[in-house]
């Protein structure tokens, strides 16, 4: 009996990895939200950057795998060895199969699947820490993110802009710390288009999901704020709201 | 690790030009079926780089992949699910991947590659 997202029940653990958590749930739930757009979208080729417990690229096999007429090749990456071995427990548990792999972001991938992958989902470590924290193998790569927790997202960031394909979609968790206007300011001068699709404030964390994609057609809202506007009015106007083909949500 | 996954994997290890495709390095290989599915393997087709998945094919011990394509083979069910098998159902469950330049090993562990570089090879 297929379950709607990866059930924490069945999510294997191991000491050094993170378990499923807010930022977790809250990367699931824009993807239950979405639901309908990526079925239409019909990605051939996903793929989860820092895939922890497995928790999300399971959920995102489960919501897609009712939905596509074909399914589509699932691959998870995890810098942690522990990682890997537990995802692939969890996939396991529920009786789905995605490809893992043990590698820095996607490295090995970048030359052979430029411009290829579909759906890109991220949970980065956005924790703002010092900058040695960062890039360690253990449980700490899931939240050492340097400095504004940017290190890494910053790296992600390229590696997306390489990977995505013309129709691709990023799904990525955010803190407030991580000035996430800046990185749409950032992503928009590659040509990227973006939008916050769920915002959730914790008791210790101010969670967003942006999702990006690339704005081939150059469509955009007179209302966007060039860049030597400042933050304020970007906020109030939310020129990243680009509503066009079908991709709406009413969060 | 399957052959799906290494037609899509290449060493980047600093200073090579073409590390694609890794050669394989089979320590334990095992079969698990998986369900049939002939738009997936359209839809894969023109991704894959053909002769580098016959190789891994017959180092993992399938050798029934044509040598060459052409587009009507995508009608066949019969090289379809040739395609499938190798595709999908090969597991490389421990070995390495082997970087063609430097013959540097990357070790598969539980069907799980290792691709990490160390600091002098990024």
């Amino acid at each position: 009996m297929p379950y709607k997202v990866a059930q924490i029940g069945l999510v294997s653990s191991h000491p050094e990895v993170y378990d499923p958590c807010d930022d977790s749930f809250v990367l699931v739930d824009a993807l239950l939200a979405d639901r309908v757009n990526l079925a239409q979208h019909q990605p051939s080729i996903c793929m989860e950057i820092g895939c922890g417990s497995g928790y999300v690229v399971t959920s995102l096999a489960l919501i897609l795998g009712k939905e596509v007429p074909h399914p589509a090749l699932y691959i998870a990456t995890d810098i942690n060895p522990y990682a890997v071995s537990v995802t692939r427990e969890t996939l396991e548990a529920h009786g789905c199969f995605a490809d893992v792999v043990n590698t820095d972001i996607a490295n090995g991938f970048e030359k052979r699947l430029s411009k290829s992958v579909d759906v890109i989902v991220v949970n980065p470590p956005y924790v703002p820490t010092p900058e040695d924290e960062v890039g360690c193998k253990g449980i700490t790569s899931a939240w050492a993110g340097g400095e504004n927790g940017r290190t890494v997202i910053d790296r992600i960031l390229l590696v997306a802009e390489e990977l995505l394909s013309d129709k691709g979609w990023l799904y990525m968790v955010t803190l407030a710390a991580n000035k996430p206007v800046e990185l749409c300011i950032e992503m928009k001068k590659k040509g990227f288009a973006s939008r916050i699709i769920l915002q959730r404030s914790t008791d210790e964390e101010s969670l967003q999901v942006i999702k990006f994609w690339r704005d081939v057609d150059g469509l955009q809202l007179e209302v966007n704020a060039e860049e030597n506007v400042g933050v304020n009015s970007k906020l109030f106007f939310n020129p990243f709201s680009f509503w066009k083909r079908g991709n709406q949500l009413s969060n | 690790m399957r052959l799906i996954t290494h037609n899509m994997l290449s060493s980047n290890i600093k200073g090579v030009t073409n590390g694609f495709p890794l050669r394989i390095q089979v320590e334990k290989v095992v079969e698990k079926e998986v369900d049939f599915n002939p738009d997936f393997l359209r839809n894969m087709f023109a991704k894959i780089e053909w002769k580098a998945l016959t190789e891994a094919s017959k180092t993992l011990g399938y050798a029934d992949l044509p040598e060459e394509t052409e587009p009507l083979m995508l009608e066949s069910e019969e090289f379809l699910r040739k395609l499938h098998h190798a595709l999908l159902e090969l597991h490389l469950e421990e070995g390495a991947l082997v970087c063609p330049e430097t013959g540097r090993k990357f070790p598969v562990n539980k069907g799980i590659p290792n691709m990490l570089l160390h600091e002098d090879e990024v």
